[in-house]
């Protein structure tokens, strides 16, 4: 269906004017407005202020919670494959090994938990009001972001507990937090959206984090991969992101260039469809929530 | 000349409902998977289930000037809210267009976005950013905001802890402290205490009073009356009329007024018929004293209430009663309650009663009416209840020696009481005698 057309020229006085906002039926594929998310980017950050305010007030156990939840992972891990299953660790304590691959990755599904149900729990704010609809699933790429300084913080104190100084490397760990959070914005632009038409998605986002969990080497070293399928395990974007956090920090790492250079082609996709994605789904939403 | 504020052209908006059974709007995965093939074999055999298209705006058009103050008037489901949504770009138009020059702040609910957890202060940053504005325009406004809403001791609690007045209060506060150039209003009077709603028609008239243009969505036609220079008045997603607000406020009575109150009128609407069901109003009708049918009345004229009524069960006891409500604020002005009978009604009886309001001297004005019938004891369970469901009773200026010391064109109150004035003393500070006292007694 497409607007009628306008009839033009009969309202001369306000030929001059254009109009702040023209509302019609919108039609195919659009790309995300930049410019009016930009205007809002107050609302953005109001949004992501209030999932952090909300997750260390509403929990009494509140920080030490995000602190104690990767620490049993790393701890379970060092146990499970550092001493039982012996698996190399390019040759770091086991678990500052592990313990760097759990908090980038605990980010990455952090930001696809929170921003795949978001758009149902701020169901009243979609049906009542207008604003980039984006807003609510970006907010948690942002607040997740908290956890995950808490997390390198820990990180810090194992570090210096085994004596690893980390080098010069270590300046490009925000890039690699950058991959991350691109490629978890991309997944949840997706993931929020199919909810919305689908409301078992939440049911079945556990274990496909699980899964991909162990697709990727959180818990082990890319090293144990054979060599010759190392280029289609890294078509999995967390590979990138989680080798490179390793790399910056420790210093060395199975990871190469084109690697990176795959993940970020693949997240780019990922983010740019999905944004096109949620664009298509988003005026529907306050009819389907 | 103003300019053009809004300008909408041909906009309609539909749903599209499943015919057989209210089905949720959203699915599960798996029922789309498990489903597929027999969707697919049912589209082959063309069997597919019929889906009714529900047009809730067919084909609107107007256009509103800058400063005007326009009341959109209908009963539930006429379009209003959904036109409402539309302007404020929540949902899309099915076909049609809108043009919207300036700064649009919509209240479509009291409170948008606040979160229990929250603090006062940190939910009037969440909430003012929900609404539009930025953050420096918020942290400008915020002493005015909490002044507003005498939440100053309480503004860093969270709200969870805050008394419904408080939470209101504050709620509004942020609303009101929106500058948008064009207002879009939804019914926010419908809920709070009185004392809440006046404040919230005072804060519009301010708004209109600025030369801002207001777009207010109501079904309360007194505050529409009150507040709007223009109405526009929506039927079935139609504009029936469009003009000044008195004219369109009329066509919108004759048309309330031709609808009949019969047993099953209302019924799907929880919100205006409740009750058991034991009981059902099968008519309703208002006339005077020599029993011709009528909605107007002047101050000072019996109103009398015709009400038949028919018992679906075995009953004990039956009791009438007849309210008034206040136009603006909806609250019980008085009321009127009468046992029929005490003693036993078999079911399938019928009946009819009259209530006479001798010589009501209502003021001017539109008045909801609440009728409802129930059992005869005290605190008794209602089995029908008509709320606002009925023309409302219109109230004009009469002749009567007791409406003579008013104006008409403002009056205060809801009832004429009688009053009398006798000057005691009225003098000048040198103590001389004013020289025209009689003067004052007459005016």
């Amino acid at each position: 269906m497409t607007a009628s057309a306008t009839v033009s020229g009969i309202d001369q006085p306000d030929a001059a004017r254009r109009p702040t906002v023209t509302i019609e039926p919108k039609t195919g594929w659009s790309a995300i407005n930049l410019r009016e998310l930009w205007t809002y980017r107050d609302l953005l950050m109001i949004l992501a202020g209030r999932d952090v305010k909300l997750r260390y007030k509403q929990t009494g156990l509140g920080v030490t919670w995000v602190i104690l939840q990767p620490l049993i992972a790393a701890a379970i891990f060092t146990i499970m494959f550092g001493r039982f299953a012996k698996l190399p660790s390019d040759g770091h304590p086991y678990i500052v090994f592990v313990f760097s691959g759990v908090l980038i990755w605990n980010y990455f599904s952090q930001v696809l938990q929170r921003a795949g149900n978001s758009l149902i729990t701020d169901a009243r704010l979609i049906t009542k009001v207008y604003f980039p609809r984006l807003a609510i699933p970006l907010a948690s790429t942002f607040s997740a972001l908290i956890d995950l300084m808490v997390a390198l913080g820990v990180l810090a104190v194992i570090m210096a507990i085994y004596g690893i100084m980390p080098t010069w490397r270590i300046f490009a760990l925000p890039l690699f937090v950058l991959l991350a959070a691109v490629t978890a914005t991309g997944v949840s632009l997706w993931l929020s959206a199919l909810n919305v038409k689908y409301r078992d998605f939440v049911h079945a986002m556990p274990f496909m984090l699980q899964v991909w969990m162990f697709a990727s080497p959180v818990a082990y070293a890319t090293t144990i991969v054979p060599e010759k399928w190392r280029l289609l395990y890294s078509l999995n974007p967390a590979v990138a992101f989680i080798e490179g956090m390793r790399w910056s920090i420790l210093g060395t790492s199975s990871i190469k260039p084109e690697m990176v250079l795959l993940t970020a082609v693949v997240s780019s996709l990922v983010f740019v469809m999905g944004a096109f994605f949620f664009r298509r789904v988003e005026r529907g939403f306050a009819d389907t929530v | 000349m103003s300019q053009t504020a809004i300008r909408v052209e041909g906009i309609s908006k539909s749903y599209r409902i499943a015919k057989a059974l209210v089905r949720q709007p959203y699915k599960t995965l798996q029922e789309e998977v498990v489903g597929l093939p027999r969707k697919l074999w049912e589209r082959a055999r063309g069997t597919v289930e019929p889906m009714e298209t529900f047009w809730a705006l067919d084909d609107v058009s107007f256009e509103v000037n800058e400063g005007e103050v326009v009341g959109i008037i209908g009963r539930n489901g006429a379009g209003k809210s959904t036109l409402l949504k539309i302007l404020s770009r929540i949902t899309e138009p099915t076909r049609g267009r809108a043009e919207i020059y300036g700064r649009v702040g919509a209240l479509l609910e009291v409170g948008t976005g606040f979160h229990a957890e929250l603090t006062g202060r940190e939910n009037i940053f969440l909430s003012g950013a929900i609404l539009g504005m930025r953050k420096t325009e918020i942290a400008r406004q915020f002493d005015a905001i909490v002044d507003f809403a005498e939440v100053e001791q309480f503004i860093d609690t969270p709200i969870k802890r805050y008394s419904s007045g408080m939470y209101m209060r504050l709620a509004f506060a942020v609303s009101a402290h929106l500058e948008p150039e064009i207002l879009l209003v939804d019914e926010v009077l419908a809920v709070g205490d009185a004392a809440f709603q006046k404040k919230c028609l005072g804060k519009m008239e301010d708004v209109a009073e600025q030369g801002r243009t207001v777009f207010f969505v109501s079904h309360n036609t007194q505050a529409v009356r009150q507040l709007c220079s223009r109405g526009i008045l929506l039927e079935r997603g139609r504009v029936v009329s469009d003009g000044p607000t008195d004219s369109v406020l009329s066509v919108y009575n004759r048309r309330v007024r031709e609808m009949r109150i019969d047993a099953d009128t209302g019924v799907n609407n929880p919100q205006n018929r409740r009750g058991s069901g034991a009981v059902r109003f099968t008519s309703v009708q208002v006339e005077d004293q020599g029993g011709e049918e009528r909605y107007t009345f002047a101050m000072g004229d019996t109103v009398r209430f015709r009400l038949s009524f028919l018992a679906h069960r075995e009953l004990r006891g039956l009791a009438v009663f007849v309210g008034i409500r206040s136009g603006i604020s909806r609250e019980l002005l008085t009321s009127a309650r009468h046992v029929i009978t005490e003693s036993g009604i078999a079911a399938g009886s019928v009946g009819t009663v009259l209530v006479d309001l001798p010589s009501l001297n209502l003021r001017p004005g539109e008045y909801p009416l609440y009728l409802h019938v129930s059992e005869s004891v005290e605190s008794p369970v209602n089995y029908d209840v008509l709320d606002d469901l009925t023309p409302p009773l219109v109230m004009t200026a009469g002749t009567t020696p007791l409406t003579d010391n008013f104006d008409p064109s403002r009056p205060m109150g809801a009832y004429s009481i009688p009053s009398e004035l006798v000057v005691e003393c009225l003098e000048a500070p040198g103590g001389a005698r004013s020289s025209t006292p009689l003067e004052l007694t007459n005016r």
